[in-house]
């Protein structure tokens, strides 16, 4: 039986914009808990958190009372959108997103923190704005562990699986990403697709990894 | 010019002992040099001048500009302050070429006459050949130069420095005052210095502010209060001066002369205004003033007798320590001449004698 190679290909695609919004998002985030000072900041910092611990169970149960079509965001995006955003493979991407999201703020947050505030001092002694700031100085000098970061958070999206089954469904050639076709081939006892896909998986996030250690700062 | 007038209190905690500053000071052109022992507040003067500490009260006038007022909310953030700062550790960006750290600085003015600013500086700075590369890779004296001119490049209307000479060996050491001499004469940029070294100061600085525990205790030219300390502490944090108690027995205005009693000895002194007779006073006297001899025969005027308990080697000379506590720095030749010796002949210049 040839292999449907359609799911890794979705894997693939939803980590990649999982792990690009969670990069713009996130560094806003991170940049703000690293060094503003406002209420609710470890509150924040807790919420953002707070998907790494949870249930899959509950995380989708969230989700689907904050997307699902009742609620007012669905029928926002469905007047924008003219179609649903849940089982899709967009959903998907949100369910992707509560994982990569709060390990890349983590980490980014702690990669601005390491940066000498002298260099920032400077840099404000010598005119440069904020935005200047950022992203001459800041953003460059944390770079190594900021791509670090993202490529655990590119490799934490492709694997999950509770929570995208629930928002995302499991509908072959739409939404069936790798983690959630691997759990059908096994159920279907197809177990030369489930070792395929299986080890394929592990080689992509092994690599991953690999990397992710190679660009974090020694 | 710079008129500051800052307060600020940090509450006590448990982790920290509470601090304040409270002062007031203006820095004319020149170098304006903060003296003082760690955490009397030198940093924090240049940090809340700089605009990265907000005083509870007070205001920052700068030449016409309002950089902080109490009263009105005034707080312009550092960008705005026209202030160049040159940080402990330099702080040049070591993701940039020297050259890149000095266009960094120099990106507001117009394309054209940045290149032609950089590379001004560059030459002036003798820091054209290492232009290319990065701060890790140049020698402290070159990163120690692209600072200050990164820092100038801006056209501040202040240059702050923070301890810059610290951890420097000495020809490194040399090169910045030179360095610095240089600037003092080319920008005519007013300069706050913060320093704990003495040398420092009197290498560089016109004007001096001695600080304590957050308060001015004295400030005037080096020169004047090396030679007449406000009060002990101050004579303490200049250090190496001899204190010694005594009582003045005899005052004379009209001849400029006064007798002190020390120990059993009777000396010799300048009048010294504001004082009665009878008072117990903290004679102040630098080691170098002292006149030390061999003794023979018996001590003439102003000269007292004491034996020598401990010899320390000076890069300049010995410094004799003499028992009841009073030091005394010769030259190395002097003492050469007279090693053997125990008892000596210190003489006390009447001129040289000072009351704390």
């Amino acid at each position: 039986m040839p292999i449907d190679w359609f799911p890794l290909w979705l894997s693939l695609r939803v980590a990649v914009v999982s792990t690009a919004v969670a990069l713009a998002v996130g560094l806003w985030i991170a940049y703000m808990l690293a060094n503003r000072e406002f209420r609710f900041k470890e509150l924040l910092d807790a919420l953002v958190t707070l998907p790494l611990v949870l249930p899959p169970t509950v995380l989708g149960y969230y989700l689907l009372v904050l997307i699902g079509r009742a609620s007012p965001f669905g029928k926002l995006w469905e007047t924008i959108f003219g179609s649903p955003l849940v089982f899709t493979w967009k959903a998907a991407v949100v369910a992707a997103l509560l994982h990569s999201l709060p390990l890349l703020v983590k980490s980014a947050r702690a990669a601005f923190e390491s940066v000498d505030r002298s260099y920032e001092r400077a840099a404000r002694t010598l005119g440069a704005s904020e935005w200047r700031l950022f992203w001459r100085v800041t953003l460059p000098l944390a770079h190594r562990s900021i791509f670090a970061a993202a490529a655990l958070a590119f490799a934490r999206s492709l694997g999950d699986f509770g929570v995208t089954l629930m928002v995302a469904g499991n509908i072959p050639g739409r939404t069936q990403t790798v983690a959630v076709a691997i759990y059908d081939a096994v159920e279907s006892g197809n177990n030369t697709v489930a070792l395929t896909l299986v080890l394929v998986v592990s080689a992509v996030a092994m690599l991953i990894l690999t990397l992710a250690n190679r660009l974090s700062p020694r | 010019m710079l008129e500051a007038r800052l307060r600020k209190t940090f509450p006590q905690r448990p982790d920290s002992a509470g601090f304040s500053l409270d002062l007031e000071f203006q820095a004319a052109s020149g170098v304006t040099v903060l003296f003082g022992p760690s955490g009397s507040g030198k940093t924090l003067v240049l940090d809340a001048v700089a605009g990265f500490v907000r005083p509870d009260e007070g205001r920052i006038l700068l030449d016409d500009d309002l950089l902080f007022d109490g009263t009105t909310g005034v707080h312009l953030p550092p960008q705005a302050r026209n202030c160049g700062y040159v940080f402990q550790n330099y702080a040049l960006f070591p993701h940039m070429t020297l050259r890149e750290n000095l266009a960094f600085a120099a990106e507001r003015r117009p394309r054209l006459e940045r290149h032609r600013r950089v590379n001004e500086m560059l030459e002036t700075f003798r820091l054209t050949e290492a232009a290319g590369r990065r701060p890790h890779e140049v020698s402290g004296g070159q990163r120690q130069r692209c600072s200050i001119a990164r820092a100038l490049i801006v056209a501040p209307k202040l240059l702050l420095l923070d301890e810059p000479a610290q951890g420097l060996d000495a020809p490194l050491r040399a090169e910045f005052y030179e360095v610095l001499r240089q600037v003092r004469a080319d920008f005519k940029t007013p300069v706050l210095l913060v320093t704990h070294d003495l040398d420092e100061c009197f290498e560089l600085g016109e004007e001096m502010l001695i600080l304590r525990e957050g308060k001015i205790v004295q400030s005037g030219s080096p020169r004047k209060i090396l030679d007449q300390p406000a009060n002990i502490e101050v004579a303490r944090l200049l250090g190496a001066f001899n204190l010694i108690p005594c009582e003045i027995r005899a005052l004379d205005p009209g001849r400029n002369t006064s007798k002190v009693q020390m120990g059993e000895f009777e000396l010799d002194g300048p009048y010294f205004p504001g004082r009665f007779k009878g008072d117990r006073v903290t004679m102040c006297v630098r080691p170098e003033q002292l006149i030390v001899s061999a003794r023979l025969g018996r001590p003439g005027p102003n000269q007292i007798t004491a034996s020598l308990s401990r010899t320390i080697e000076k890069p300049h000379g010995m410094r004799l320590e003499f028992e009841g506590g009073i030091t005394a720095d010769i030259p190395r030749t002097e003492f050469d001449r007279q090693r053997d010796n125990k008892e000596w002949l210190i003489e006390f210049p009447a001129m040289a004698l000072r009351v704390l």
